[in-house]
């Protein structure tokens, strides 16, 4: 009797596992239908590194997004501060598991070099945040797992857990927050290569744009192991500038500001 | 009366002026740039008697910005100045860039002075022939004189074609009789010699094709004009000295650059064809780039380098890399400082004379830039041009503060 019962149990996890992936995709389905058609936006960003001392290092650079339908987004951004990197700018076309591709502009010597995007795991301009982090989210990136619901802040969330499905991530997983309300991240920990939580990521001061799109005003990502943290402050937020491809090519990465 | 109200007239319009400057400048245009003090250390006693073991140099670059018309246009200075201790040839003033853009939807236009950059190769840069080198500048070659231009980029989905007419010749720069890093006798710029005169000698004319396609970035560039790489002649004076004189010939130069981004591999290729009165040569610098990325999750990167260079005129050449191997390896902390070091040998096949080249970089107080360069020269035999530079192995230090 016993036995039935656990070859019962046994034959009913992977269902049971087959419904919470099938959960956690929906969701995720949802929160990426909800974040669509937005079709390109400019913003300000500020970095704020911060040390196990409490010093500060301030970054500065501006940064465009080009929303393109059933691949990865496009990117440009160019470096204001610090000043001996000014004018230095990174074009970026993600791919959802392709490999991306990225071109880095050196402005003192005119130089447009195009670059190995395999470094996804190493940290963007010396801070908290990796490279994989900022790029774009496309759903066949991960492989996702409905965990529970949870309460967080007062919010009530679906926990979803993400597995990487591209080459070369620094993550076995990550854990999301995701507001039920509004199907947006609240926060997410990221699990390094040996599965041990590496940062927990908060996104605070949401704003909503054209009715419709939530775009996180404070980001801060918190490294458990090294006690490091970086915020991320965005200003300024425009959608829907007209921008196109052209906007996003080798000639315009010459030329950025 | 009159006077005094054409006074009052000229100090308010001048006022009006002035605060018209102030409030476009403080408003819209951006200036950013950079202030260096550097220390130019050489390890032995120098071969011949004018020159010093040690040089101190300042140098000043600033950008002034404005663009408008919804970014579409712009316009930027860059002047440059660099002072020099001892050597006079070295403290020498630029425009690096004096442009106005203007971009369309499927073209691009610059009239002005420019710099411009192409290739993919990191030991040698085979196809990059628009601007003059500024040699006395920086021993790595580097660095580059502005050269006037209008340059007109057509902009389609099967890549980007550039045009260029370059309607001014800029001589290259070299170390004076009190420089080091320079031949015995010291080059005599001033006595520069060209096979051909007028516009033949002065305008030069450019066409490049660069595009993407995947894992592939390609460049097909041609050059008709002066070449901005002299050959030299030693030429007696009537004084009984021995000059040597830069010769400047008119080429036809075909230039092809390929690079494969597979994964951390970068493949990188580049050959020319050059034709001038004297003779057609073939020239080629392929190598490739590994790196490991954020080695252990320490966030660390280390690459490693290793281009091989060929160049048909051989010793003959004015080059000093005809068939040589380089291995370098990179190494960047991509810490909140930058830290950056790049380390690298060239060999030569035949003679085995070595140059060693060290670079490395650090910010610090997020506005000042500490760089160090050490450069090793060995082994060179008495005919090779780097037989030359047997005693110039050198540190270089600067210093700057970035605005």
């Amino acid at each position: 009797m016993n036995k039935i019962i656990l070859g019962l149990y046994f034959a009913m996890l992977p269902c049971i596992s087959m419904a919470e992936i099938s959960k956690g995709l929906e969701i995720m389905q949802e929160v990426k239908q909800r974040n669509s058609g937005w079709s390109d936006v400019t913003a300000d960003l500020e970095m704020v590194l911060t040390n196990n001392n409490g010093n500060e290092h301030r970054r500065k650079l501006a940064m465009k997004i080009l929303e393109i339908k059933n691949d990865g987004d496009k990117s440009l951004s160019v470096f204001n501060n610090p000043r001996d990197i000014k004018g230095t700018a990174f074009l970026s076309f993600t791919h959802a598991l392709d490999a991306d591709e990225q071109w880095l502009y050196l402005p003192a010597l005119k130089r447009v070099k195009r670059i190995s995007s395999s470094n996804k795991s190493g940290p963007f301009l010396g801070s908290e945040i990796a490279f994989e982090d900022l790029s774009s989210f496309e759903l066949e990136k991960y492989k996702y797992t409905y965990l529970r619901d949870e309460l967080l802040d007062g919010l009530d969330c679906f926990v979803i857990e993400n597995a990487p499905q591209y080459e070369f991530s620094g993550y076995t997983r990550t854990i999301v927050w995701v507001d039920k309300v509004r199907y947006i991240p609240i926060k997410i920990d990221y699990y390094d290569r040996k599965n041990t939580l590496l940062k927990t990521q908060t996104f605070n001061d949401y704003q909503q744009f054209l009715g419709q799109y939530w775009r996180a005003g404070i980001m801060t990502m918190k490294n458990h192991v090294t006690g490091k943290s970086t915020q991320l402050l965005l200003h300024n937020y425009k959608f829907r500038n007209g921008l196109t491809a052209r906007q996003f090519d080798k000639n315009s990465l010459k030329r950025s500001r | 009366m009159r006077v005094c109200r054409l006074k009052l007239c000229i100090f308010h319009t001048l006022f009006l002026f002035l605060g018209f400057i102030y409030s476009s400048i403080t408003n819209a245009w951006e200036i950013s740039g950079y202030v260096g003090l550097e220390s130019l250390a050489f390890i032995e006693k120098p071969l011949y008697k004018e020159q010093h073991q040690h040089y101190i140099s300042g140098v000043i670059e600033a950008e002034l910005y404005h663009e408008w018309d919804n970014g579409t246009q712009s316009f930027a200075f860059v002047p440059y100045f660099r002072g020099s201790q001892h050597d006079s040839q070295r403290t020498h003033f630029d425009v690096r860039e004096l442009t106005w853009l203007k971009a369309a939807d499927t073209w691009e236009l610059r009239l002005g002075i420019r710099k411009v950059f192409w290739g993919v190769t990191e030991s040698n840069h085979l196809v990059d022939v628009i601007n003059q080198r500024d040699t006395v500048e920086n021993s790595d070659g580097e660095d580059k004189l502005g050269q006037p231009m209008i340059n007109f980029a057509f902009i389609q989905d099967w890549g980007t074609v550039d045009l260029f007419i370059l309607p001014w010749f800029r001589e290259r720069t070299f170390a004076g009789e009190e420089g080091r890093l320079r031949p015995e006798p010291a080059v005599s710029g001033d006595l520069s010699e060209y096979d051909k005169s007028g516009y033949q000698r002065q305008v030069a004319y450019a066409i490049r094709w660069a595009h993407s396609m995947g894992d592939w970035d390609m460049g097909l560039s041609h050059f008709y004009g002066t070449s901005r790489d002299p050959i030299f002649l030693l030429k007696g004076a009537e004084s009984g000295a021995v000059n040597l004189i830069p010769y400047y010939q008119n080429i036809n130069q075909t230039g092809l650059d390929i690079q494969a981004t597979l994964d951390s591999l970068l493949l990188k290729w580049e050959a020319t064809i050059r034709v001038s009165e004297s003779e057609t040569a073939f020239a080629t610098t392929a190598g490739f780039e590994y790196t490991f990325f954020n080695i252990m999750s320490s966030g660390i990167d280390i690459g490693l380098l290793s281009e091989y260079l060929y160049d048909s005129r051989g010793s003959t050449a004015a080059t000093l890399m005809q068939n040589d191997f380089f291995v370098g390896a990179r190494l960047a902390l991509n810490d909140i400082q930058d830290s950056q070091l790049l380390a690298g040998v060239m060999v030569d096949r035949f003679s085995g004379a070595q140059f060693y080249n060290i670079e490395a970089s650090r910010r610090f107080f997020d506005s000042f830039k500490f760089e160090v360069e050490a450069r090793f020269f060995n082994g060179a035999i008495q005919t090779a041009p780097a037989y030359f530079l047997r005693q110039d192995s050198h540190f270089r230090m600067e210093l700057s503060y970035h605005f």
